[in-house]
């Protein structure tokens, strides 16, 4: 079942593409991520061209993070306020971050940087979230909540121009809101992610978002910074491949939904333990493709860095 | 200056060499394409051109010796290309190095009815960029510092289209069905780049450069993957608001098709 992708101009197997979007829909099911992290560097390991993996990754991350958020507005689990002002900070990210991205691929170090952002992005992330649950397995605490700190970042809530967002019970400067938001925007167009695995930390860490209303928000504003990035990759660098998207979406859809049930069964430290894992596993994966001899010391490509 | 002067003065020379091989010779020589187009679609896996020509008035000693030689080369569009060097930095392998070529041709087959090297001397092949060796890249270097087309860079453009089939010699290709008929045949690799290739045929007498004829050959992709590949390079911005409206329509049916709020 081989099919011949138009924009990353390689042949692929259906099968590959749907089982991979059905794995990785699965792990996002159950994990409560978007999973673009997970897809994009599997695209690459597939030998799909990295800009087109990252332009495809952030058109496949808006079908996840639409179908969660479906069920979140549903729950009333959403503060839209704050959704809308991380997403002010989101499209102006995305433009940033859609520019970077241009001039990266033009100097031929785009592949490198993607690279090392997710060696980086992943490594404190995996590692962080290994510590951590091991630590609570160790403690033997049943529910595995992530506890609510107090007390530290005072500076946050110093700053000017404050705001209420009602459903969040936050009364807090738009400054970091619109910051978060813009960060998240750059990760997006860069490395073809949503941003949940750095929204959820910040938005509980930094601003103390209720757990119940972080995920549901996070997913609210990725859906519109995923947007923002696939029209703009779509526009300026053409290196979103719709039919690669479609597949992985099919196959995220079916995964999500198992993976949803698989994560009811497990511990919230377990399941943690687990995905810190997974993500530190793709960490290493990238980390030595970036030191072992490649074999092949030169590359063609275009003046503008796409390959010819 | 210098260097056009001297451009200048090879192509009048050149132009005085063509023109007494022209008075001498009466040998004329046409070539035919077996097809005008060719349409990749997403199983294209290479294909083989077949080029006709004939060869007249052509002195019947010298044909039977075997003193006419043909040269046949399929040039694909030349287009800008960069060559990166990987070198390693604090343990990481970073492109590094890196040369631009304005006009290197995006494929190269080559067929001829023997070795290059028996064909003709190495200057004029030169002269006439004829084989990859010979291949003009559009060496964008200050004149001087270095020997254009020789260098590194240069050389693994030409190795490494040449590995995926894209740069291609082949000796023997070109055969005579009659005294005054020959057929040459290329074999095109499966990625062979779209737009507007240039089929040329050079003739040699005993080494000596007589005459060259060219036809054009359109290579355009087809099928609903080219559809797809035009419609995102012309419209990228409605390409891109199809993308996303795709995405949560799939979001969206996936939600429905699967309720379990």
């Amino acid at each position: 079942m081989s099919f011949y992708l138009p924009i990353a101009e390689i042949s692929v197997n259906i099968l590959v593409i749907v089982g991979m979007g059905a794995a990785v829909g699965f792990l996002s099911g159950m994990f409560g991520v978007g999973g673009g992290f997970l897809i994009t560097p599997l695209l690459i390991f597939y030998n799909i061209p990295p800009a087109v993996a990252v332009a495809t990754g952030a058109n496949q991350v808006i079908a996840a993070s639409f179908s969660g958020a479906l069920a979140h507005y549903r729950r009333g689990t959403i503060d839209l306020k704050l959704g809308l002002m991380l997403l002010i900070g989101g499209a102006v990210g995305s433009v940033l971050g859609v520019f970077l991205f241009t001039i990266l691929r033009r100097i031929g170090q785009l592949d490198l940087i993607v690279s090392l952002l997710y060696v980086v992005f992943l490594g404190t992330v995996g590692g962080l979230m290994f510590v951590e649950s091991v630590s609570a397995m160790r403690r033997g605490g049943g529910s595995g909540e992530v506890g609510r700190r107090s007390g530290q970042h005072g500076w946050i809530h110093r700053l000017p121009l404050k705001m209420r967002f009602q459903r969040s019970k936050l009364y807090v400067s738009v400054i970091p809101v619109l910051g978060i938001g813009a960060f998240i925007g750059i990760l997006a167009s860069v490395m073809g992610v949503g941003g949940g695995f750095i929204m959820v930390p910040a938005l509980i860490y930094l601003l103390r978002v209720p757990t119940s209303v972080v995920v549901g928000t996070s997913l609210f504003q990725i859906i519109f910074t995923a947007a923002v990035t696939t029209i703009l990759q779509a526009s300026t660098n053409y290196n979103v491949d719709i039919v690669l998207a479609f597949l992985l979406m099919i196959g995220g859809v079916v995964g999500a939904q198992f993976g949803a049930d698989a994560g009811r069964r497990l511990r919230g430290d377990q399941l943690r333990a687990l995905l810190a894992l997974l993500v530190l596993a793709v960490c290493i994966r990238l980390g030595v493709e970036l030191v072992v001899y490649p074999g092949e010391l030169y590359s063609i490509s275009l003046p503008s860095g796409e390959s010819d | 200056m210098r260097a056009m002067a001297f451009g200048l003065l090879l192509v009048v020379a050149l132009l005085a060499a063509g023109r007494a091989a022209l008075a001498q010779s009466p040998e004329t020589f046409e070539i035919g394409l077996s097809t005008d187009s060719i349409s990749i679609t997403s199983d294209f896996a290479g294909e083989r051109l077949v080029i006709f020509g004939s060869l007249d008035n052509a002195d019947q000693k010298i044909l039977r010796q075997g003193g006419y030689d043909i040269i046949v080369v399929l040039e694909g569009p030349r287009r800008p290309a960069v060559v990166r060097e990987k070198d390693r930095v604090l343990g990481l392998w970073i492109n590094r190095g890196s040369e631009s070529f304005e006009t290197a041709p995006s494929s190269y087959a080559l067929a001829s009815t023997r070795a290059l090297r028996d064909i003709s001397g190495s200057g004029i092949l030169e002269q006439l960029g004829i084989g990859i060796d010979n291949l003009r890249l559009g060496f964008n270097r200050v004149p001087g510092t270095a020997s254009p087309n020789r260098d590194q860079y240069a050389a693994a453009l030409r190795r490494l289209r040449g590995e995926e089939g894209l740069y291609r010699e082949t000796t023997a290709a070109v055969q005579f069905v009659s005294p005054s008929l020959f057929r040459a045949e290329l074999a095109l690799p499966a990625a062979l780049p779209v737009g507007q290739h240039l089929a040329r045929a050079f003739l040699f007498r005993r080494g000596e450069f007589l005459r060259e004829r060219s036809e054009p050959l359109w290579v355009r992709k087809a099928g609903f993957e080219n559809w797809i590949f035009e419609f995102s390079k012309d419209n990228g911005f409605v390409y891109g608001i199809l993308a996303v409206a795709l995405a949560i329509f799939t979001g969206w049916f996936g939600r429905l098709a699967f309720k379990r709020d």
